[in-house]
């Protein structure tokens, strides 16, 4: 019996396609042993979760899915690292226990999002996924297991919150979730008909709601290029809120490969997604409308068609601000990029990931689909990007060339000095370490 | 209700197990390693099951340890509602053709001491007044088909002893349910070519509990299987013998 299946590997944006094998079971201990890379639920958009091409076992950590205790007077909670959000989210909501960090989706695992850092729409008011992690059992290149912390081999514990799985394989995690008065959401979206007030109602709505994201419409030209909704939340206060725990929703699945999301249908969508409401809406929400409203769609990723898509999310320090942004679509627009998805975010000082992506600034998150100049485009954003002191994340990235990686992040050698010091034979790498750090394939 | 568990530690055992303890029903776990069985009974209570969860080594490659094991599940839960078996060994036909070892263990495990441990429950959920007996049998087991004809043919059998316990025991309390799951993504399939109507473990799951709920004697997870395993069976020989599923 064999249990390890060839595979073809890709992210989310279903580029770039890595063929190799795959080895899935429930013993994390078991599958990550001779792994390069483990790999949870495949969300990560571009190269990070990819093994290199060849012959390289890559451990799934989705059936590897245990909680393993919790302790329901101080909200901290182990599991193993292919524990999904959703399961998390599911299990904890109804009994008054939050994640204090979450990203745009729920199909994500323990274990990528330690490995990515995530941040949420919280994370100006509790930075990143990382500060809420208390220690991390990690398989280390050598094979030995070692529990980690900000106590135990520190410097190892920050390398790999946002390390991309190159420092170790996470076996498991333990949480401190955040006590929540409901798991419903007092929730406002507004519109604004400019980038400049947009930008300004997101930075404004920091100090007093713990959740905000701004959506911007670059499909519409001129003065109205940018303009956008703001949403904003925080917790429901219990006596407005339903009494029942919030039911997961019903989703549908996109069932095959078709490009619907094109220049034309991008437009249109965006409009109605502008006008379709009124100036304010209020109101109390399921929490999964909130922060996941794109979960209703499963596998949307098809609409992008055969060639896939990147998302190119990048943060721009407090000098650089809006004027950086107005640049950045500037050079979208004279690139005819045809962007599909613009989020922004008010980030607050980086965490304590040694690598993790955010920092104080802006930062802006566009869906590009792969067309014979993407490349070129995202060249010509990152030439802008690090010049203005800003960086990439990489949990989104495909196409980012190593040098410009390197003009972004002075934290650079850093990490891979702690990463080197644990895995001299860099028996652990990825596609993006490949690409990125120069990895021997 | 108030189950022993056969398997709760991997793949649809685990799954159904979760089902079961979310909606509040007490637990007993038996396996054969203690350290699993343990992080999955503490998985289980996190999860709502509505006692401590219990449990025993029972290893299927041991069958003098069934009374026991079945034996401490009565110490702890008393009087229970049903017992749920869904451990079972898995083999290519190529690995079980090459390996005598394993062809063995594999048959032993499916067919003979599956039935072995069945009989045991058998004789105390009768004592108890009857109850549920949910067994994982497989569609390998409905024709044989040329990638499953070793581990098929412990199936099969098992198949047709749950079909006996059915029509001579169901009059007397004893709800034999057997399942039958198509392909389903789990650690034992890992490995192999995924065929259409592939599902994952909690689907499988949620169909295997509404048929435990429902009493219904063959349960085929996902139940589109069921048409196809129909439409496999009216195959003429000709052609199975030249199709490779
Ligand atoms: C619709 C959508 C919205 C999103 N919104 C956000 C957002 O708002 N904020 C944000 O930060 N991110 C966001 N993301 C990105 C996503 O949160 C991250 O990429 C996350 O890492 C995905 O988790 P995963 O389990 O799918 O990991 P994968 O994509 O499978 O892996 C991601 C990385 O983590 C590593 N990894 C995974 N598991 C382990 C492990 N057990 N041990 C070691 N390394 C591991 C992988 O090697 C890889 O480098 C979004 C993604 C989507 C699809
Ligand atoms: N997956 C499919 O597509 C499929 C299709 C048809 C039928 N089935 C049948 O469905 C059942 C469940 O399958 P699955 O895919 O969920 O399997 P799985 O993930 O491999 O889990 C198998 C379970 O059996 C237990 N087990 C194995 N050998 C044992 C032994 N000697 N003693 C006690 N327990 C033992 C394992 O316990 P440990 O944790 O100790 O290893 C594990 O809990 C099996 O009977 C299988 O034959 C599966």
């Amino acid at each position: 019996m064999s249990d390890v299946t060839v595979a073809e590997f890709s992210g989310w944006g279903r580029h770039p396609v890595v063929t190799g094998r795959r080895r899935r079971a429930e013993n994390l201990a078991r599958i990550t042993d001779g792994a390069v890379l483990t790999r949870g639920l495949g969300r990560s958009y571009g190269d990070a979760s990819l093994p290199p091409p060849g012959d390289h076992v890559v451990a799934v950590t989705t059936l590897a899915d245990r909680v393993l205790a919790f302790d329901s007077d101080a909200g901290v909670v182990r599991a193993e690292a292919g524990l999904s959000l959703a399961d998390l989210n599911r299990l904890f909501w109804p009994r008054g226990w939050r994640p204090p960090s979450s990203p745009g989706t729920q199909s994500v695992t323990l274990g990528g999002m330690v490995a990515a850092d995530v941040h949420g729409k919280s994370h100006h008011s509790e930075g990143c996924f990382g500060e809420h992690v208390r220690s991390l059992r990690i398989r280390v290149a050598d094979g030995r297991i070692l529990d980690v912390s900000d106590d135990v081999e520190p410097e190892l514990f920050r390398a790999t919150l946002g390390g991309l799985g190159l420092t170790g394989h996470v076996l498991e995690v333990e949480l401190r979730l955040r006590p929540a008065a409901s798991p419903w959401i007092q929730a406002e979206s507004e519109r604004f008909g400019d980038l400049d007030s947009l930008i300004d109602a997101l930075q404004g709505a920091s100090a007093q709601w713990p959740y905000t994201v701004a959506w911007a419409d670059l499909s519409s030209r001129g003065k109205s290029r940018g303009r956008g909704i703001l949403e904003r939340g925080r917790a429901a206060d219990p006596s407005t809120a339903p009494v029942s725990p919030p039911v997961p929703k019903r989703t549908f699945s996109v069932p095959l490969v078709c490009p619907v999301l094109s220049g034309a249908t991008v437009r249109s969508l965006n409009m109605v997604r502008y006008w379709g409401r009124s100036k304010i809406t209020r109101g109390i929400v399921h929490p999964e409308s909130f922060f996941y409203p794109l979960d209703v769609v499963g596998r949307f990723n098809r609409l992008y068609g055969r060639r896939g898509f990147t998302q190119y999310q990048a943060v721009l320090p407090p000098r650089s601000g809006r004027a950086g942004c107005v640049k950045v679509f500037d050079i979208l627009e004279r690139m005819r990029a045809t962007p599909l998805l613009c989020v922004l975010k008010d980030f607050r000082a980086e965490g304590k990931g040694m690598i993790s992506f955010p920092m104080k600034g802006l930062s802006m998150a566009i869906d590009l689909p792969i067309r014979d100049h993407t490349q070129s485009v995202v060249n010509a954003l990152n030439d802008f990007v690090a010049g203005e002191g800003g960086r990439v994340y990489l949990a989104k990235d495909a196409l980012t060339r190593a040098e410009h990686f390197r003009a972004m992040e002075p934290r650079l050698d850093d990490w891979l000095r702690v990463r080197r010091t644990w895995d001299p034979d860099l028996a652990l790498k990825s596609a993006l370490s490949v690409r990125l750090f120069g990895d021997p394939a | 209700m108030k189950v022993v568990f056969l398997g709760a530690t991997q793949g649809m055992g685990r799954a159904l197990a979760r089902l079961m303890a979310e909606r509040g029903d007490e637990l007993f776990l038996l396996g054969r390693r203690l350290d699993t069985l343990e992080g999955q009974a503490a998985d289980l209570r996190i999860r709502g099951a509505s006692t401590e969860v219990g449990v025993a080594v029972c290893d299927l490659e041991h069958p003098d340890g069934f009374g026991a094991a079945l034996d401490a599940a009565t110490a702890t839960l008393g009087r229970f509602d049903a017992v749920v078996v869904t451990a079972g060994l898995f083999g290519t036909q190529e690995a079980l053709e090459q390996d005598a070892d394993l062809r063995h263990r594999v048959l032993t495990v499916d067919f003979t001491n599956t039935i072995e441990f069945c009989e045991h429950a058998r004789v105390r959920l009768l004592a108890m007044g009857g109850g549920v007996l949910c067994v994982f049998s497989s569609v390998a087991g409905d024709r044989a088909r040329k990638p499953v004809i070793l581990y098929g043919a412990a199936k099969a059998g098992l198949s047709y002893y749950l079909d006996g316990l059915d029509v001579t025991y169901r009059s007397r309390g004893l709800r034999t349910v057997a399942v039958k799951p198509g392909f389903v993504r789990t650690a034992m399939t890992e490995g192999l070519k995924e065929p259409p109507f592939a599902a994952d473990p909690p689907a499988a799951a949620a169909a295997t509990l509404k048929a435990i709920d429902g009493g219904r004697p063959v349960a085929y997870v996902p139940s589109i299987w069921r048409v196809v395993m129909l439409a496999v069976k009216c195959l003429p020989r000709w052609v199975r013998r030249r199709v490779d599923f």
